[in-house]
């Protein structure tokens, strides 16, 4: 019995220990932060339930103010299929923070940015954004890049009323979402659009075959676009097929559309299914060019299809050969950062993204969600390395698209067209 | 089973203390809902409070695939797909409903509020739906022997997964849903590829709290009553519990429509979490995660698929950021030594608790080991990229399997085998030759 008992007093012995190193570990922190509601994300060094109360009651009422760094929050897909989507926009972030932190910051005070990783599926976005704003207490959100994610994430910012920029979702249900939900790219009926204005008048194609990605939303908004958009400029749509992104086969959907013999083959998906549908097509010897949008938009399709992507076009935000001396600086700057590293879409709207917050931030009356919000929403004319921006009454960005065609050596994409709303 | 044994001592009496007594569970559910959704919500605040929701329905749906593949040994693979079923029905019912009846699908605050009684009667009629289709899917494959369920199971949720895909476009406005005619119902519009939104997030701590209970409750009363003791004869020697008279086929179909049911329920509580519905949410990655739970908490336990399902929910969301965990290395260190220390002690002394201490002595070290080999990580990777900010949580997915393998490889039997938690505080010192964990 008494060793029983000498065992029971040993674990709350140990606790109460435990628990008065707790308390002083936060008394020796606290006088360090003298603005705790900045702060207070980071030097919560105890077990994470006091300080998200903390941080989300900071980003409700108090607007962050004083000297300490200003967070701001990043969610993308850093792991999974669209990876590099994740990885480009965050590289794009990061350099803009690096160059507005050199340039003094906003009067001063540094920003940094937090970032969580979504593997490409809503629940996990949604709970990233969840911790970014009501844990982690970021003035405002950048992010998500598949517009699917995007749409998770966003009634959590509009909610916590926080800011959110998406850089590249173009779905137009994205900034629908509310009053505190932005974008910098164009979206998805434009892009359609952009498309099948390019076939009809730089290509001259009369016969257009449709091929998508019916998992993805994405894709299938883009398919119907530029089919509405294809017959009311006078063409006509010979075929429409659907995959599943992952699938590896295309062989069957691809020898029906050469039974229409098309000009042109719109296939609007992302990369990683493009690259194997470009060489199944030449395999079938359809010569007819591919036309896609923006989830082309990676440096891994020239790997994963080698020559067969030779000559096939995709509309997007920027070309990296613009001539274009913002672009140029961007390009030099970005590769000085990343090893030579060519920018993709994808990074320069990420950049642009942060940089346009940045501009706000400096225009805004506080740091707070409404104040920074009404800056955001008066952006005009702001001059990115993807155009010049300016947001409309509905949150989106009005703004040109390129066209570009892979081509050269080494294979990468070359504008070709400048399209404008 | 000791625990089963056990339990068959006690036969029910018949007085009308006992009949109120029988409704206890009721009570229970309750009271857990409250807690939880009053107490525990604060303490955690909005953010844990969201990792807390899906932890609950990742409870619920464990809990009900593990009435199948634990109590009955056959392996279903197709769970998502009944769990879309009634996440797509809750999501219509709550959203067209609302749209009908109120003109537009905000949520309506406060507690209790008529829109999270549409949350409750969609998700309900999910379950239906969800138990129906299992009936029709598991009648021919349980009447088998062998993996035919596996096989069957697998193709539904294929199916479900490609009809949402083709499903019609999401109605957004109430004026689009008034004039709606047979056009636009033909194919059911549930969003199609691009995923159904909007739905209110009413599934509050409240209600997940209640219905996970509820599952559980219903889990547990079914595996220590007379089917639930057929069903797992069935696991154990199918011909010795057919020459008891067990009606196999009668029993499996029985397990699986429940589970089905369950499934279809928690589905409906997931759609109001605030997630986009996506066709995706049935196919067959989302089942293995839940079968992950079931095996690694120990096929047939309740309690051990509960801390599984817990555990494997809120583990990724700890290391997005291991930052907080390596600092809070001294606490876990220190309690982890002491909590085993003083478990050890207390089993020499026949303490009942001592596995409680055990327990958490375990997983405080635990947590300590992964906090250690994230902070090395993160020296290692600061010092090759020259980022001081570089961080492993991008790398969390690989910590996590390198978890599962680990786990698997030195607890094949799951977490808890068969038994349940509380069978360990039954006797401090198990008698010898008492059977341990096999599970088959």
């Amino acid at each position: 019995m008494l060793s029983r008992r000498w065992a029971l007093s040993i674990v709350v012995a140990g606790l109460g220990l435990v628990a008065g190193a707790g308390g002083c570990e936060k008394k020796s922190e606290a006088p360090k932060g003298p603005a705790p509601a900045a702060k207070t994300p980071d030097s919560g060094s105890k077990a994470g339930t006091e300080a998200p109360k903390a941080g989300g009651a900071a980003a409700d009422k108090a607007p962050p103010s004083g000297t300490g760094p200003i967070l701001i929050g990043h969610y993308g897909s850093l792991t999974g299929s669209e990876a590099t989507f994740g990885k480009s926009t965050s590289e794009g972030i990061r350099l803009a923070i690096k160059e507005f932190n050199a340039a003094g910051g906003l009067n001063g005070r540094m920003v940094e940015v937090k970032e969580y990783d979504t593997k490409g599926d809503a629940k996990e976005a949604k709970l990233a954004v969840e911790r970014l704003v009501k844990s982690d207490g970021v003035v405002a959100v950048l992010g998500e890049v598949a517009s699917g994610l995007s749409l998770a994430g966003g009634p959590v910012c509009q909610e916590a009323g926080v800011p959110m920029i998406s850089p590249s979702s173009t779905n137009p249900r994205v900034t629908k979402i509310g009053d505190m939900i932005f974008r910098v790219c164009f979206i998805d009926p434009f892009q359609g659009f952009v498309g099948a204005k390019f076939a009809r008048e730089n290509l001259k194609a009369a016969k257009a075959a449709m091929l998508y990605d019916q998992k993805a939303p994405y894709s299938v908004g883009l398919a119907q676009e530029f089919k509405k958009a294809f017959e009311k400029l006078g063409g006509q749509v010979v075929a429409e097929q659907t995959y599943n992104g992952g699938d590896q086969d295309f062989t069957a959907q691809l020898t029906s559309i050469r039974g229409g013999k098309p000009d042109v083959i719109y296939v609007p998906g992302y990369y990683t299914d493009i690259g194997n549908i470009a060489l199944q097509t030449r395999k079938l010897n359809i010569s007819a060019p591919l036309l896609g949008g923006d989830g082309w938009d990676s440096e891994e399709l020239g790997k994963i299809a080698g020559d067969a992507i030779k000559g096939s076009f995709y509309s997007n935000h920027y070309a990296p050969d613009q001539a274009d001396a913002a672009v140029k600086d961007f390009i030099k700057r970005y590769q000085a950062e990343f090893n030579g590293k060519t920018p993709d879409g994808l990074a320069a709207l990420g950049y642009d993204a942060a940089c346009l917050l940045f501009d706000a931030m400096k225009r805004s009356k506080s740091l707070g969600g409404r104040d920074l919000r009404d800056a955001i929403a008066a952006t005009r004319d702001f001059k990115g390395v993807t155009g010049s921006i300016t947001i409309d009454e509905n949150r989106d960005a009005k703004k040109g698209a390129v066209i570009v065609e892979m081509a050269g050596s080494p294979l990468g994409p070359k504008f070709r067209a400048q399209i404008n709303p | 089973m000791q625990s089963l044994a056990d339990n068959l001592a006690h036969q029910p009496a018949r007085g009308v203390r006992d009949r109120v007594l029988a409704q206890a569970p009721w009570g229970v559910a309750l009271l857990v809902a409250l807690v939880v959704h009053f107490v525990l919500g604060p303490v955690l605040g909005p953010y844990w409070s969201q990792v807390a929701t899906q932890a609950a329905i990742a409870v619920m749906l464990a809990v009900s695939l593990n009435i199948v593949n634990g109590y009955t040994g056959q392996f279903s693979i197709g769970h998502a797909g009944f769990a879309a079923v009634g996440g797509f029905t809750g999501a219509a019912v709550s959203y067209y409903g609302a749209l009908a009846l109120w003109g537009g699908a905000t949520k309506q605050e406060g507690f209790l509020v008529p829109g999270e009684w549409l949350m409750v009667g969609g998700s309900l009629l999910g379950a239906v739906l969800a138990a129906g289709l299992g009936y029709i899917v598991g009648l021919p494959a349980l009447r088998l022997r062998g993996d035919y369920l596996a096989i069957v199971t697998l193709g539904f949720g294929e199916i479900v997964r490609v009809l949402l895909q083709i499903s019609g476009p999401q109605l957004f406005e109430a004026d689009d849903l008034r004039s709606s005619g047979f056009k636009q119902w033909f194919p059911p519009p549930l969003g199609g590829a691009q995923g159904f939104t909007g739905v209110p997030t009413y599934a509050s701590l409240f209600w997940v709290g209640l219905f996970a209970a509820l599952v559980c409750i219903v889990a547990y009363r079914i595996k220590f009553s007379s089917p639930g003791r057929a069903l797992l004869s069935s696991r154990e020697d199918e011909i010795a519990a057919r020459a008891m008279g067990v009606n196999l086929a009668r029993y499996k179909v029985r397990a699986f429509v429940l589970a089905a049911a369950l499934a279809g329920l928690a589905g409906g509580l997931y759609a109001h979490t605030g997630v986009v519905m996506q066709p995706r949410e049935a196919g067959f990655i989302k089942s293995f995660e839940i079968i992950i739970f079931v095996v690694l908490g120990g096929l047939g336990s309740i309690s051990g698929v509960v801390l599984a399902a817990i555990g494997l929910t809120v583990l990724p969301e700890i290391l997005r950021d291991p930052q907080r965990l390596i600092e809070a290395w001294g606490l876990l260190a220190a309690v982890g030594v002491l909590a085993t220390v003083g478990g050890v002690a207390m089993r020499r002394s026949g303490s009942r608790w001592a596995p409680l201490a055990v327990g958490l002595g375990a997983t405080a070290l635990g947590l300590l080991a992964v906090a250690l080999v994230a902070s090395g990580a993160n020296a290692l990777m600061r010092s090759a990229t020259g980022d001081p900010q570089a961080n492993i949580g991008k790398y969390r997915m690989i910590f996590y399997s390198l978890m599962l393998i680990g786990a698997m490889l030195l607890r094949p039997q799951g977490l808890m085998g068969v038994r349940e938690v509380w069978d360990h505080f039954r006797r401090a010192r198990p008698a010898p030759g008492r059977p341990g964990g096999a599970a088959t």
